[in-house]
């Protein structure tokens, strides 16, 4: 039998906010549930049936107590709202400075990976105090992404990527748990995530059997589909050239712009006629059923490497990470 | 009332025999009794299923049935519990036949239109119990695609084909109720000297009338979807799984209204009439109801706060939320203070509707916690919401149901139940609840997620806890069953008038005749008149 707990431990920067809210509304409930079952049980007993005729004989006029309470509440639960769609907008916006790790979950496990390539399996290992940005997508259903020990939990929606963010504060190993139902082994699910100090992340980084960055795999994979033969770094290629594009606005075929982030890549593979570059014809075949999401992830990862500024590193902050060349020969598009 | 006389006396139940008597019937307290067979057998089903779930989940490996039979477990236990027992429960049991006795009316406005309701729910039951001894559906009563619709190797499609059809059983009964309050009330019945439980029913069907055609299309896409592969929740197609979302939660998120307002209603008249006293703030209690069901249609993105909808959308969901809790704590404040200075007696169906005031603030109360982002964020999905909507809906919907069974069977049946027995059952029936799902609420904040066939074990003793409530409940629940159908035969033949109530239902004599009154009956002053009441058994003598 495991040990017994009445309240689960705070490791993230989220959690104590969380916490703080949740005492107060506890408060706010036992204040009103003892208010009631103490007015219930005062007057069950005090107004009690004392003989079979008698008849109670009170008027009641006027609105006044159900203004107040009405009007009490109200403002009560509006405290209640501020304090938790704030809390929520922090837990929205991943800081800039927030190390970018993917996850793709699938029925039922969750893959992991590090930009340096490391990958795992239910298992993930953080720094601590490092804001990590999670983009996570899913290969089959909804699941949904849930450490308790950080009070954070984001549903991974088949068909985009879904982001969330935290900034673990103490070492330790964690339950990383799914809790959107995802069949029948739903509740195996699970595995562990395990916070670290940031000397130990970086000799746990370099100590695994990591074939390449994931930008350097995503290379290889565009080659290997033959995207190359198109999206030439020398503008000569039926498809746009990508260097530099990520995090910047596109013109589209038609008016418009788009911002080119890992969303609207990710539609460009899988659904290239969604979004037609200005000055391009719609001539890219689709590559749904022919990549998978943690392959979908690594070419993202590769695009966005080609960024307009030389920079090194595996820290992504946003739109400069590290530059990669690509290689440009061939000219038939790839099909299916 | 002299017992030999009141036997032999021509009611509704002794005024024709035989089965066909029952299956063609068109008396709305007939069918009435029919749903009320058809519900508790669901009930019981339903029943069974959460029996085995809380039996698997007392070890922390999944050891008793394979994840995938748990899986269909709570399924079933929520289909079989939602659509086909807690749905149906009081609007088309007591709502059926005491709506029109409380309004002065001899029937619905469509006696055979409710007939073929009962005949649509009994169908509708039939498919989904079909399903279930095919092999079940293992997609949790809610049906999220894209798992319901591409990967679950379940009945989904006979499943819900039940639930559809179900779901024109509950649209008929709305529209019955409605066209009935309307045009048949008695003469003097004025929409304010109506009794709250009618308000209650009246706001219950419009929600029944515009909610639930839009579950029935969300069912009619899910099937094209699953059969044809239509693409509407397919994101390789160009759909959105989480769309499937927003229109199921449109129809079931004021479902949940569908279930607790006219338990609202049933506690308002015993409050009354146990206390003796008009309801306090009897108007802005009618409104509530109706305030309720408008507001809860506005709500339903607060089941999609960790989906991926805007951080915008979630802002306005939640703060649409928090005024769904303003008309529901008026009810509670104002029920409480109806007891002020009041004259009160505690036989059972106040003790049940005493219990639902405690039990549904609580309820209440912890969907505050559930609305608010920051906290929703770490609890959705967990054990915090599996007891806070079990609050809700066994604590509230389930408790007003069994105190208005109790309150109205001496008038059902011509019987009175055992008060002791009803008595400790009641009490019985609390406690178990509580232990069975207040520990669900630290095991939801610990972060045991919901729909888990095997968990870690620190979540063990809270969830032992839980199982050991389960079983009183079961026990609870058990005792009523055997003594109402023993009261039947050995129960005291009850009066009239047994609780000194005040509604029309009780100026008729028990059971009631098949027409309901000997004549109709002329309103002259509000509901909870008490003085009028006492001063015309004094002139009775």
């Amino acid at each position: 039998m495991g040990k017994f707990q009445l309240f689960p431990v705070q490791a993230s920067t989220l959690a104590p906010e969380v916490d703080h809210l949740l005492y107060f509304l506890l408060a706010v409930t036992v204040f009103f549930t003892v208010l009631i079952f103490g007015a219930i049980f005062y007057f069950a007993i005090k107004y009690r049936r004392r003989s079979e005729n008698e008849l109670p004989h009170v008027q009641h006029t006027g609105y006044t107590l159900e203004i107040l309470w009405s009007v009490i509440p109200f403002g009560i639960t509006m405290v209640m709202f501020t304090w938790g769609a704030s809390i929520f907008f922090t837990a929205s916006k991943p800081p800039n400075n927030a190390i970018q790790i993917y996850a793709v979950g699938k029925q039922w496990m969750w893959k992991l990976e590090h930009l340096e390539g490391q990958r795992e399996i239910n298992e993930l290992h953080i720094p601590v105090n490092t804001p990590v940005r999670l983009t996570m997508a899913s290969e089959d259903v909804i699941h949904s992404f849930f450490v308790p020990a950080f009070r954070t939990k984001q549903d991974v929606v088949p068909g985009r990527y879904s982001t969330t963010w935290f900034t673990a504060t103490k070492p330790g190993k964690y339950h990383l748990f799914c809790a959107e139902y995802c069949g029948t082994n739903h509740s195996g699910m699970i595995g562990w995530v395990y916070v670290m100090e940031p000397m130990d992340y970086q000799n746990w980084l370099s100590g695994g059997a990591a074939e390449g960055s994931m930008a350097e795999n995503g290379k290889k994979l565009f080659e290997q589909l033959a995207c190359n033969n198109c999206h030439k770094e020398d503008n000569s290629g039926r498809g746009p050239n990508l260097v530099g594009v990520f995090g910047k606005q596109v013109q589209l075929a038609g008016g418009g712009t788009v911002k080119a982030d890992e969303a609207y890549f990710r539609e460009s593979i899988l659904q290239p006629q969604a979004k037609i570059v200005s000055g391009f014809e719609p001539v890219m075949p689709t590559f749904q059923g022919l990549v998978t999401e943690e392959q979908l992830v690594q070419l993202v990862e590769y695009v966005k490497s080609l960024g307009p500024k030389p920079g090194a590193g595996p820290v992504d902050n946003g739109q400069k990470p590290a530059p990669k060349k690509s290689s440009n020969a061939g000219s038939t598009p790839a099909n299916r | 009332m002299i017992t030999a006389a009141a036997q032999e006396r021509e009611h509704y139940l002794n005024a024709s025999y035989g089965l066909k008597s029952w299956l063609l019937t068109k008396d709305h307290k007939r069918i009435g009794l029919l749903y009320l067979a058809t519900i508790t057998l669901f009930f019981f089903i339903g029943g069974a299923f959460a029996t085995l779930i809380r039996v698997e989940l007392l070890t922390p490996q999944g050891d008793l049935v394979s994840s995938e039979t748990y899986n269909k477990l709570f399924t079933m236990h929520g289909v079989m519990m939602i659509f086909f027992f807690l749905i149906p429960s009081i609007p088309a049991v007591l709502g059926n036949f005491f709506l029109p006795m409380m309004i002065g009316a001899r029937d619905l406005a469509f006696p055979k239109l409710n007939l073929l309701s009962w005949y649509l729910l009994v169908v509708g039951g039939l498919f989904s119990l079909y399903a279930m001894l095919a092999g079940g559906v293992d997609t949790g009563w809610t049906f999220y695609t894209p798992y319901s619709t591409t990967y679950s190797n379940g009945y989904v499609v006979a499943t819900a084909l039940g639930i559809f059809i179900a779901g024109f059983s509950s649209i008929l009964t709305g529209l019955n109720f409605i066209v009935t309050i309307h045009r048949m009330r008695a003469p003097g019945m004025t929409w304010f000297r109506m009794p709250l439980f009618v308000w209650a029913h009246y706001a219950t069907s419009l929600i029944q009338v515009l909610g639930t055609p839009v579950l029935a299309v969300t069912i009619v896409l899910l099937f094209l979807e699953r059969v044809l592969h239509l693409g509407i929740f397919d994101p390789a197609r160009g759909g959105d799984p989480v769309l499937f979302q927003h229109l199921f939660w449109f129809y079931s998120h004021p479902a949940v209204y569908i279930m607790v307002l006219p338990s609202m209603g049933v506690v308002s008249e015993i409050i009354s009439t146990f206390s003796r006293k008009a309801i306090f703030g009897y108007r802005i209690v009618a409104f509530s109801s109706v305030a309720i069901a408008v507001l809860g249609f506005l709500v339903w993105g607060h089941h999609l706060f960790v989906s991926g909808q805007s951080l915008y959308a979630g802002m306005v969901f939640s703060f649409l939320s928090y005024f769904v809790a303003i008309p529901s704590a008026i009810k509670v404040f104002n029920w409480t203070a109806t007891l002020y200075k009041g004259s009160i007696s505690f036989q059972t169906p106040m003790l049940y509707a005493l219990g639902f005031i405690g039990l549904f603030t609580i309820g209440g109360l912890t969907g505050l916690f559930v609305a608010a982002l920051g906290i929703d964020i770490h609890v959705t999905d967990t054990y915090f919401v599996v007891a806070h909507f079990h609050y809700i809906m066994v604590g509230g919907a389930l408790m007003g149901y069994l105190g208005g069974m109790h309150f109205w069977w001496p008038k059902m049946t011509g019987r009175m139940y055992p008060e002791g027995w009803a008595k400790l059952s009641a009490l019985v029936i609390f406690l178990g609840f509580n232990l069975t799902f207040f520990p669900q609420f630290i095991l939801g904040y610990l972060g045991m997620p919901r729909r888990y066939h095997a968990y870690p074990e620190e979540f063990q003793v809270l969830n032992v806890l839980s199982t050991a409530g389960a079983s009183v409940l079961a026990v609870g629940y058990m005792i009523p069953m055997i003594y109402f159908i023993w009261s039947l035969r050995y129960g005291k033949v009850a009066p009239a008038n047994p609780w000194g109530a005040t509604g029309l239902e009780w100026k008729t004599s028990s059971p009631p005749p098949v027409h309901n009154f000997e004549e109709t009956p002329v309103v002259t002053h509000g509901a909870y008149d008490y003085a009028s009441l006492m001063a015309e058994e004094v002139e009775v003598g």
